[in-house]
């Protein structure tokens, strides 16, 4: 296992927001996290992380506990535009955490540029973050992570913030990226469909406090695509099945917000 | 073109009109206390190309260099330390909202007590005088640096000194230019009054001693250069902001425009795009 | 923040558009921290100086409490400070006459905003005291010298706030009152006017502030009655420790025009984004 969670939970003072937790993610898997709203995704995102300690159980990265931002692993912000520095240009916001991590310039301007072609912005690397649409500014935070070369690459509703059809594109671009570098990646989504489109396997999470209702295995054939995968009666059936939790873990119960199912 | 002329028509003939003005009018003035525009611009001349100019200019000028180089280091550091530790700026919080507020002149006669009457009272009470707004901006800044942004340095394991110098000290710079604003036109009143006070060179020391000395189209000349100074210390603290804050100015223009409108193109254009963003920027004027 | 930005409305955050930390909402609970503090201070200066280390020039705290009592029980150093307060007054309020509505004139026509502009700017960075001298020549160096000093210095941040705050009012505010079928004046007195007020808001704070150094630096050079005088005047009668006591006073009047004005903002300006979030700045 790349990352393996054991009876992870947090709370704030009293309140639980993660009740307990117990998943794991293989070498070069792609995992889903879904849940409803308001269901702590953030809270876990910031424990696997580092930024948070839980208040008891782990989380175990590549054989190592983490208690602190672990150098293996990379995060994508749902926010791009705060997460990039406005003031540096898109080929100094890829080379900065590469300057933390002591290589020689070559070699970081070696890797900074092969991320940046990777996602299709080589020819962007002088302008700034601002001058560039929202999906080419995800595109340059997710290049930011890739550079940093991580084993795990962690992403945080990674295209909430984009239109449909930056969507879309940007979820091939993530499927293709994973593929080229053998990478493993755990992305948190309240959307279901994007989950099941995405994911070798979701994890559906409760409401909180949070627990996990299901992990399900997504058997569809790796090579996807938006159009005939989306329409395969294997992915409505999933659709389904993945929607049927998370609205069965939202019933009139009084004390949640009321959350529809995210689309 | 033809626009671009007549722009600078509407903003050019008030400003001619009345120097003109003043020019013809005051040409046959036999007043003593309004000397005509001739005699004050010889004067001016005269006196600050070059006779005066080593003697009381440079001395002032750098006394207000050094006292606004003092206030910046002293600003900026220990605003910085404010910002990262609110509960030290919580306990000095009234301290320093009464040395804010408290008119600096005030503090001249201290001053002089202290330092004596030389450079070094003029330069305490310009640095004392400039050093609150860029403190407390600095503070306020760095205070505000976006939460979202700790985060990312920590994920990707930025060292101490890098979250400093890359994210923190950037992110607070719009906010420093704001409280430096502030402070130049702050210094240079206190510039005058110390020279004023207490000084035998320097430009507020000339003006005074010409007023009482009766040298009126010297007094005169000696405003027109104060103002011309004034005038001159904001432009460059423009163009540095403009320099500096490019990035922060060009967020906003392209927050402000259409939302999500890419404005960058592949390389080479994207220089010349970004030449001429500025110069129309620099034509606004004093934004 | 109400960090004056030159020609921003009190506070807008200019450092970034990200939420801001709100680390003011904290202070009912933790008055006791800065009051610690500030009394901690005080003790160790008292201290420090009652050892005389520092020499003559700085008299413990304890006995420039004392010189203040004995200043404050003096009806003379009331009437001075009358004379700088009604000169700071006075000088300010023409000020405010003469800038609010010359403002908003020169804001209202195109042709008005261009052709002033240039002069504006030319004008409005002269340190004021530079035409000192020919305020003493014209005016002599009594209270209506002070009084026209006072009010010059204090026209120009107020001047220039209003003009880029009319002229910066929302297109879209101005338009949907236009298409509504509001008059000018009516248009002026329900969109212009409420739009600049955060920048006129930060202009009076500012015009505030330079009113009273203009008004105490020109008692200190001048040698008009007043605080500004009495301090220069204790200083050369060697009374260390009066001059102390009165430059405590400047400060207490300083700091009263920075709270009564933050007040007054609070007041008009509640609609405001800046009144909502965490204060602090210049």
């Amino acid at each position: 296992m790349m990352l393996e969670v054991t009876n992870l939970a947090k709370s704030y003072g009293d309140v639980p927001a993660i009740a307990d937790l117990t998943f794991g993610v293989a070498a070069q898997e792609f995992v889903c996290i879904v849940g409803p709203s308001g269901c702590g995704k953030t809270t876990l995102l910031k424990c696997l992380s580092g930024l948070l300690e839980p208040s008891r159980g782990t989380a175990v990265l590549d054989g190592t506990t983490v208690d602190g931002p672990p150098e293996t692993l990379a995060l994508v912000f749902q926010e791009y535009s705060r997460s990039l520095l406005p003031w540096k240009t898109v080929l100094d916001n890829v080379l900065l955490p590469l300057r933390a991590k002591g290589l020689d310039k070559a070699e970081q301007r070696r890797l900074a540029m092969e991320s940046l072609a990777e996602v299709g912005l080589a020819d962007f690397t002088h302008a700034y973050p601002w001058q560039l649409s929202g999906g080419m500014q995800q595109r340059v935070a997710i290049a930011r992570a890739l550079a940093y070369q991580p084993k795990v690459l962690l992403m945080d509703e990674p295209f909430a913030s984009v239109d449909a059809q930056t969507r879309a594109e940007l979820e091939d671009l993530i499927l293709k990226v994973r593929r080229h570098f053998g990478i493993t990646v755990v992305l948190v989504t309240h959307d279901i469909d994007e989950a099941v489109y995405l994911a070798d396997r979701v994890v559906v999470l409760t409401k909180r406090p949070t627990k996990v209702a299901e992990v399900i295995d997504i058997d569809l054939p790796d090579d996807r695509d938006q159009v005939t995968t989306r329409e395969s009666p294997e992915f409505a059936h999933l659709r389904g099945q993945v929607a049927r939790l998370i609205v069965g873990a939202q019933p009139g119960d009084a004390d949640t917000t009321n959350v529809g199912v995210a689309s | 073109m033809r626009q671009r002329l007549s722009n600078l028509a509407l903003e050019l003939w008030l400003p001619v009109a009345l120097v003109v003005g003043w020019w013809l009018l005051s040409d046959t003035s036999t007043s003593t206390y309004f000397p005509s525009l001739r005699t004050i611009m010889a004067t001016f001349v005269d006196t600050w190309m070059f006779t005066r100019f080593g003697s009381d200019v440079i001395p002032s000028m750098a006394r207000f260099a050094y006292g606004l180089g003092i206030a910046l280091v002293i600003g900026i550091t220990i605003g910085t330390v404010l910002g990262l530790v609110p509960t030290l700026r919580r306990a000095f919080d009234p301290i320093l909202d009464f040395f804010r507020a408290l008119p600096k002149p005030a503090l001249l006669p201290l001053a002089i007590v202290v330092f004596g009457v030389g450079d070094g009272m003029k330069i305490f009470i310009i640095a004392f005088g400039t050093v609150w707004p860029i403190l407390l901006n600095t503070t306020d800044g760095v205070r505000g640096v976006d939460p979202m942004l700790h985060d990312m340095a920590r994920v990707f394991g930025l060292t101490r000194w890098q979250r400093l110098w890359q994210i923190i000290l950037p992110a607070a710079s719009p906010q420093m230019f704001v409280g430096i604003r502030l402070s130049l036109s702050i210094g240079l009143i206190l510039m005058v009054v110390s020279e004023m006070v207490a000084s035998t060179n320097g430009l507020g020391f000339f003006v005074l001693l010409s007023q009482q000395t009766f040298a009126i189209p010297q007094m005169w000349a000696g405003i027109l250069l104060l103002g011309i100074i004034g005038y001159a210390v904001n432009l460059v603290f423009l163009m540095v902001e403009r320099r500096v804050l490019r990035w922060h100015i060009g967020r906003r223009a392209a927050a402000s425009g259409d939302d999500h409108q890419p404005t960058a193109k592949p390389k080479g254009r994207l220089r010349r795009a970004r030449v001429v963003t500025a110069l129309s920027s620099v034509f606004r004027t004093n934004a | 923040m109400t960090a004056a930005p030159t020609v921003e409305p009190a506070g807008t955050p200019t450092a970034s558009t990200a939420p801001r930390p709100s680390v003011r909402r904290r202070r009912g609970g933790g008055r006791l921290l800065p009051l610690a503090t500030t009394v901690g201070i005080l003790v160790v200066a008292e201290l420090v100086l009652r050892s005389g280390v520092l020499g003559s020039e700085f008299p413990a705290v304890s006995s420039v409490v004392a010189a203040l009592i004995t200043e404050v029980s003096n009806a003379a150093f009331w009437d001075r400070l009358y004379q700088t307060v009604q000169s700071w007054l006075i000088g300010f309020s023409l000020a405010a006459i003469i800038a609010l509505p010359l403002g908003l004139l020169l804001a209202s026509t195109r042709f008005l905003f261009r052709s002033t502009r240039l002069i504006i700017d030319f004008l409005r960075p002269i340190p004021p005291l530079a035409i000192l001298p020919l305020a003493v020549l014209l005016l002599g160096s009594g209270t209506s010298m002070k009084v026209w000093l006072v009010a010059f210095s204090a026209v120009w941040p107020m001047l220039f706030q209003t003009i880029y705050g009319a002229h910066d009012v929302d297109g879209v505010a101005r338009d949907t009152a236009r298409s509504y079928g509001l008059g000018r004046a009516q248009i002026y007195r329900h969109v212009v006017i409420p739009g600049a007020l955060p920048y006129i808001a930060t202009g009076v704070r500012l015009a505030a502030t330079i009113a009273l150094v203009v008004t105490i630096a020109t008692e200190l050079i001048v040698g008009s009655a007043g605080l500004g005088y009495r301090i220069n005047q204790v200083r050369y009668g060697g009374d260390m420790t009066t001059m102390y006591a009165l430059i405590l006073v400047a400060g207490l009047l300083g700091w009263l025009s920075t709270a009564a004005s933050r007040a007054l903002e609070k007041r008009l300006l509640f609609w405001h984004p800046s009144q909502r979030q965490a204060g602090g700045g210049q």
